[in-house]
């Protein structure tokens, strides 16, 4: 039980959900919230956008039932979660580059803000995608080495693939794709981070079940980040 | 653990009667870490096939009101290797291992439960009840002439005790538990879910690949507790009840109903501890109504 600091519309259907309390959790893991008492029934997995000293927060798009619940949920109000789940980015060194479209966005916050923090790592740029208009305006600079947005095209044109060690990326299904695809063009490896609908989120009622290269795979457990090669073949 | 949650199923004693049901759990491993799952009566493994299965495509899991519709399409790693690598891990635990076993065809499940027959397990519940693949499965537990044929013929060769797992699907219940009780079956367990479906309007198409898919939780309940009513005034074995159980409440609804064992099963998706948290809830209860044993209200409906 957690108790929500606050919870305002960042975008047009966008919301950054804040909650008090000491959390534990790594980039690209994310948490089960649940949005209400009884309906909906299952919690929702939401990524980890940031974690400070006495909060966790959350950026989400209120898409469907659970969540445009949650978007309404108000300061004061008490919410339950669980996590943090999931495997989180690996350990990487070098040149990073983090690409991000639309909502995917989310868990890339905390991503740069802790590779920055390590010596082993010599640039974190940070390319993001939108729709229509940019979120969270320039909060992005300040965790990354320089950072790139695109409004309304195709965030994947803007990264010059080759200059990196490894890249990380999160959004649509067709962005993750193409950016795997340039990768393996330039011998760059590249981790996705996939979504899924879940029950558990521990791994035990197959729900999330991917087809991978390597078989099935579970998302919540054994992902949400994978290479992605083994998603998208290649 | 109190003494008074004891539950004799024939001869075999639980130490309360709360299970953890097939497909909601895994093998226990994941639940162990946010509980002790030896608290628990007993645990009922996800459902195991001959060979390896890989499961439905598309879309598993839909949320509808007060309920979930489930596509999973029985992914299991085969009996074979349940036998080899989970078996073992769950055999450490103080609880009663209950094993799920679900097949295309007759010969499928003789297999299996040959396979089986070298395993110290407690019991076998004989699926014949999942919407969920295309062949078999729920197909033998549909009329009682096809549920009693296999369990005839199961029986000849399992040496553990047999619960069958029954679908609410079936032309009539009653007559599919009791032909079940005298083709030998040592125990009935219902209900399997709903099969039921979802359509996208926007894409005009079904949600789910396999077009229908099983629905349970909280809009299943009255409905569960109806059954499992009819069929344990209906036949002389015990019976194991599920079906939408939220909470000790609910749980005592379904014993009330005449249940001996009762299986939680979506319930762990929305609060992971429901099944350490339905035992303490029936032990409060009894401590407060001076309840020694629950024989004293099992059935009183």
């Amino acid at each position: 039980m957690a108790l929500i600091r606050r919870n305002e519309r960042v975008g047009e259907d966008i919301f950054l959900l804040e909650l008090e309390g000491k959390f534990q959790g790594r980039p690209g893991q994310f948490f089960m919230i649940k949005v209400n008492d009884h309906y909906p029934l299952l919690p929702r997995p939401i990524s980890i956008h940031e974690i400070t000293e006495d909060s966790i927060k959350f950026l989400f798009k209120a898409s469907g039932e659970g969540t445009n619940i949650l978007s309404r949920k108000c300061q004061g109000d008490t919410i339950h979660l669980r996590g943090p789940y999931g495997n989180g980015f690996p350990p990487v060194k070098g040149k990073i580059a983090l690409v991000g479209g639309g909502i995917g966005a989310a868990p890339l916050y905390e991503t740069g803000k802790r590779l920055l923090q390590q010596p082993e790592i010599t640039t974190v740029d940070l390319f993001l995608g939108f729709t229509n208009k940019r979120v969270l305006g320039d909060k992005w600079e300040k965790v990354s080495s320089s950072f790139f947005y695109d409004i309304g095209g195709a965030v994947t044109n803007l990264v010059p693939v080759s200059n990196y060690d490894v890249i990380f990326t999160c959004g649509p299904d067709i962005m993750m794709k193409k950016m795997t695809a340039k990768g393996k063009e330039n011998g760059v490896s590249v981790y996705v981070s996939i979504e899924s609908r879940m029950a558990c989120g521990i791994g035990a009622c197959l729900a999330c079940t991917c087809h991978t290269k390597n078989g099935n795979k579970k998302v919540c457990k054994e992902g949400p980040v994978f290479l992605g090669e083994e998603i998208y073949g290649g | 653990m109190a003494d008074n949650l004891k539950v004799k199923f024939n001869h075999m004693e639980f130490k309360n009667p709360i299970v953890a049901a097939s497909g909601t759990f895994g093998f226990g491993e994941e639940y162990n870490q946010i509980y002790e799952v030896e608290t628990l009566g007993g645990i009922c493994s996800k459902g195991l096939t001959l060979n390896p299965k890989e499961g439905n495509s598309g879309i598993r899991l839909w949320e509808t009101p007060m309920g979930i519709l489930n596509s999973i399409g029985m992914e299991n790693p085969g009996v074979k290797m349940f036998i080899k690598n989970e078996f073992p891990k769950m055999k450490k635990w103080n609880t009663r291992l209950i094993v799920n076993v679900g097949g295309a065809t007759e010969e499928d499940y003789l297999t299996i439960v040959e396979e089986l027959n070298d395993i110290d397990l407690d019991m076998i519940e004989l699926n014949i009840s999942c919407p969920n693949v295309k062949e078999g499965c729920m197909a033998f537990g549909i009329d009682e002439k096809s549920a009693s044929n296999i369990v005839k013929q199961i029986k000849k060769v399992c040496h553990h005790p047999l619960v069958v797992k029954l679908t609410p699907n079936a032309e009539n219940i009653v007559k599919v538990a009791t032909s079940c009780e005298a083709a030998g079956a040592d125990g009935i367990s219902l209900i399997n879910t709903v099969k039921a479906m979802a359509i996208d309007i926007e894409k005009r198409k079904t949600v789910f690949d396999n077009v229908y898919a099983g629905l349970s939780g909280p809009a299943i309940k009255p409905i569960a507790l109806r059954m499992v009513h009819e069929v344990s005034k209906s036949v002389t074995i015990p019976v194991i009840g599920m079906g939408g159980i939220m909470n000790w409440k609910d749980a005592l609804e379904f014993i009330m109903a005449g249940a001996h064992l009762v299986q939680i099963g979506t319930a762990n998706f929305v609060n992971p501890e429901a099944g350490k948290d339905i035992v303490l809830g029936i032990q409060r209860y009894m401590e407060k109504e001076g309840i020694k044993s629950l024989d004293e209200i099992r059935g009183i409906i």
